[in-house]
């Protein structure tokens, strides 16, 4: 197709704005027997830590209306073995790396991009500041600017100089405006949002919470709102900072909305484990939507919600490129 | 996954599956979809996912289900078990023939079948019984003698009861309310059927309580039990973490393992039973773990280390290894509460709780 999907992750060009979401795509080897990985955006692995983790006990899921809590724990081997197996699988295949990482201390996030820094292939970082921070009584650095400016601070010092930092946002804070700056200011060359939203079931029949953990992340459809209003608020106070907007993203035009809001890329969560081969249908979809608009580039739209005025033009466009049966209207 | 980069002749497969039929047994469905790539792949014990509701439905996660059957007419069938007590199954029980699902399979490691011809003993509790018919049919193809026990809570609750008797050297089944067999549950008489049997292999697979008093009774006649578990997952391909329980792998190291991917079958003396729902405080990468000395600290994976070398593909020597989703266990889970099953075929999936195997 001829729309030039082409986006951008800070200054590094990838063929297309469609990523997997941290967490949800391991570091991309099981996807890989359903879907070509080198194929989307990048693949953005589960958070990397220093050492081993056995995450938290189990049950660590449960269903809710159009998503699900998870509260896993950031089980995985560390780094040691990321760096050992699954980085040099991922660049095998002709996939690009963007690594999550995630820790307990300001100390180890920076040590952690150290330590990709050494290593060859690491497209970009993306920093998991949804942590507790075991120096100030486990509370999350992404619900305090001052925090998670002292973490992306340490990232961007000690993470090579042409590698992008991204941070990710949680949106479970007042005002998500103010988390952005502060990440921004501290050197972070783009904002990944959002992550999962707290949240807690309680099993009627046991009647006791449905989680080991108790609350837990709150992913899926149900959250996309949540989403597109962070994306936007964020792009509106911050119009020149990349962003990767995820949360809740099921086909090409979900993709697209988080676009318009302002995101230059999109990455794919839970709809994984609904269809493990969700990242490049929603590539096809993605491109299927923008051609069905007559738009030839993704950049003209990222943003182009906020653009004053009606979008009569575009529609037009839209109307006559469809068939005319209304199905083909988004 | 395990295996290495190999996985394009074995891995899985997404595919759109058609329905073939959907029938009554007794107090479970059994669905017939028409899934080339799934079927031919297919080895006893591993398990399929579908996802539930439609490509707008909300409920997000696929539903697990052990697969029952393979068979190559309409270019490969797959048949598999369910328990229509969640939003997902009766979804699912509604099908009719010719209705599409998005399907995914074969997942997990099978049942690892021995080299030589034993005497092999096929425990199921509830639909957890619905993988151990193929693998009863493999096992005969081997030379092996096949003795089944069975149990439920009731007489229509033990899947497969007329097959077992029909096929089995022995068949003993087990009700709680006597309905049919004996009364009681399967592990009151495992020593009995051990013994006239002169069992050598115990195969598994069914609720968890049962699989865990099936490992502790055979361990005291030192007979080796491969068991299929159950556990609530969400992705079935290894990626989402939820099913994990606690394993000692060959190395001696506990790991929080992927039911999914490093199971659903595993060596009954390898899992930790008591331990399931925790972390315990020895396993890899716990709170405070630390390697020890003369030991390499990458851990791997989850996946591949240890625990999945114990389980190992094949079976040499008999049934050590590698398992494969168990019957009941990867497949159930349609919680109505949100949990989602494993397979096991047994039913975890709908159910509000823990997903049963019918028990």
């Amino acid at each position: 197709m001829a729309t030039d999907l082409r986006a951008r992750l800070g200054h590094v060009e990838l063929p297309n704005p469609i990523l997997t979401a941290s967490g949800c795509a391991g570091a991309g080897r099981e996807l890989a027997q359903f879907q070509d990985v080198s194929r989307i955006g990048a693949v953005v692995t589960k958070s990397v830590m220093l050492g081993p983790r056995a995450g938290r006990p189990t049950p660590r899921m449960a269903e809710t209306p159009g998503g699900m809590l998870n509260s896993i724990g950031l089980q995985g081997p560390g780094i040691d073995a990321f760096l050992q197996r699954d980085l040099p699988w991922l660049l095998s295949r002709g996939a690009r790396a963007v690594v999550s990482i995630a820790g307990g201390t300001v100390d180890e996030f920076g040590e952690l991009a150290a330590r990709l820094s050494d290593a060859a292939g690491v497209t970009a970082i993306e920093v998991n500041i949804s942590c507790p921070n075991v120096e100030h009584r486990g509370q999350v650095f992404a619900r305090d600017a001052g925090a998670s400016a002292a973490v992306i601070e340490a990232v961007r010092g000690r993470a090579r100089y042409d590698i992008p930092v991204f941070a990710k946002l949680s949106p479970d804070v007042t005002d998500i405006v103010e988390i952005a700056r502060a990440c921004v200011a501290a050197g972070a060359d783009g904002l990944s949002m959002i992550n999962t939203l707290l949240g807690m079931a309680i099993d009627t029949v046991t009647m006791r919470p449905v989680l080991a953990g108790v609350t837990g992340g709150l992913s899926g459809p149900a959250i996309r709102p949540v989403a597109v209003r962070c994306v936007w608020q964020v792009r509106e106070a911050l119009p020149d900072v990349p962003i990767i907007g995820m949360g809740g993203v099921r086909t090409g035009a979900d993709a697209l909305e988080l676009i318009l809001a302002g995101a230059g890329l999109v990455a794919v969560g839970t709809t994984i484990f609904n269809d493990p081969s969700a990242c490049v249908r929603i590539l096809r979809e993605l491109d299927e939507e923008l051609a069905r608009r007559g738009i030839d580039r993704l950049s003209e739209v990222v943003g182009l919600a906020h653009e004053p005025g009606t979008r009569m033009a575009t529609g037009r466009k839209l109307a006559r490129t469809a068939t005319g049966r209304p199905g083909d209207l988004p | 996954m395990s295996q290495g980069d190999g996985e394009a002749e074995i891995g899985p497969v997404q595919v759109r599956g058609t329905v073939l039929t959907v029938r009554r047994v007794d107090a479970y469905h059994a669905m017939t979809l028409v899934a080339p790539g799934v079927a031919a792949r297919f080895r006893p014990g591993q398990f399929l996912t579908t996802a539930v509701g439609g490509p707008d439905s909300a409920m997000l996660l696929r539903r697990a289900f052990s697969i029952h059957d393979v068979r190559p007419d309409h270019g490969g069938t797959v048949e598999f078990i369910f328990s229509a007590d969640g939003p997902g199954t009766r979804w699912l029980a509604r099908r009719r023939a010719r209705d599409v699902l998005d399907v995914t399979g074969p997942l997990g490691r099978p049942f690892p079948v021995p080299r030589d011809p034993v005497s092999c003993l096929l425990v199921g509790g509830g639909y957890g019984s619905a993988p151990l018919f193929a693998l009863a049919g493999k096992l005969r193809d081997r030379g092996c003698a096949v003795d089944f026990l069975l149990g439920a809570a009731s007489g229509d609750r033990v899947f497969g009861a007329l097959t077992a008797r029909r096929t089995g050297r022995i068949a003993v089944i087990t009700t709680e309310d006597g309905s049919l067999g004996s009364r009681g549950i399967v592990t009151d008489m495992l020593g009995q059927v051990i013994h006239d049997a002169r069992t050598d292999v115990i195969y598994a697979c069914g609720p968890m309580p049962m699989l865990r008093q099936v490992t502790v009774l055979a361990r005291r006649y030192d007979l080796p039990v491969q068991a299929a578990v159950e556990e609530a997952m969400a992705c079935g391909i290894g990626v989402c973490m939820t099913c994990v329980l606690p394993v000692i792998g060959n190395d001696g190291i506990t790991r929080m393992v992927r039911s999914c991917v490093d199971g659903p079958v595993f060596r009954g003396d390898q899992i930790r039973w008591d331990d399931i729902g925790t972390i315990p405080f020895d396993a890899f990468g716990a709170p405070g773990w630390e390697p020890r000395p003369g030991r390499p600290a990458a851990g791997g994976q989850t996946t591949a280390s240890g625990a999945t070398a114990a389980g190992g593909p094949g079976g040499p020597g008999g049934p050590g290894g590698p398992a494969g989703p168990g019957g009941q266990a990867a497949a159930g889970g349609d919680a109505g509460t949100g949990r989602a099953a494993g397979p096991g075929g047994q039913a975890a999936a709908d159910l509000a709780g823990r997903p049963g195997h019918g028990y």
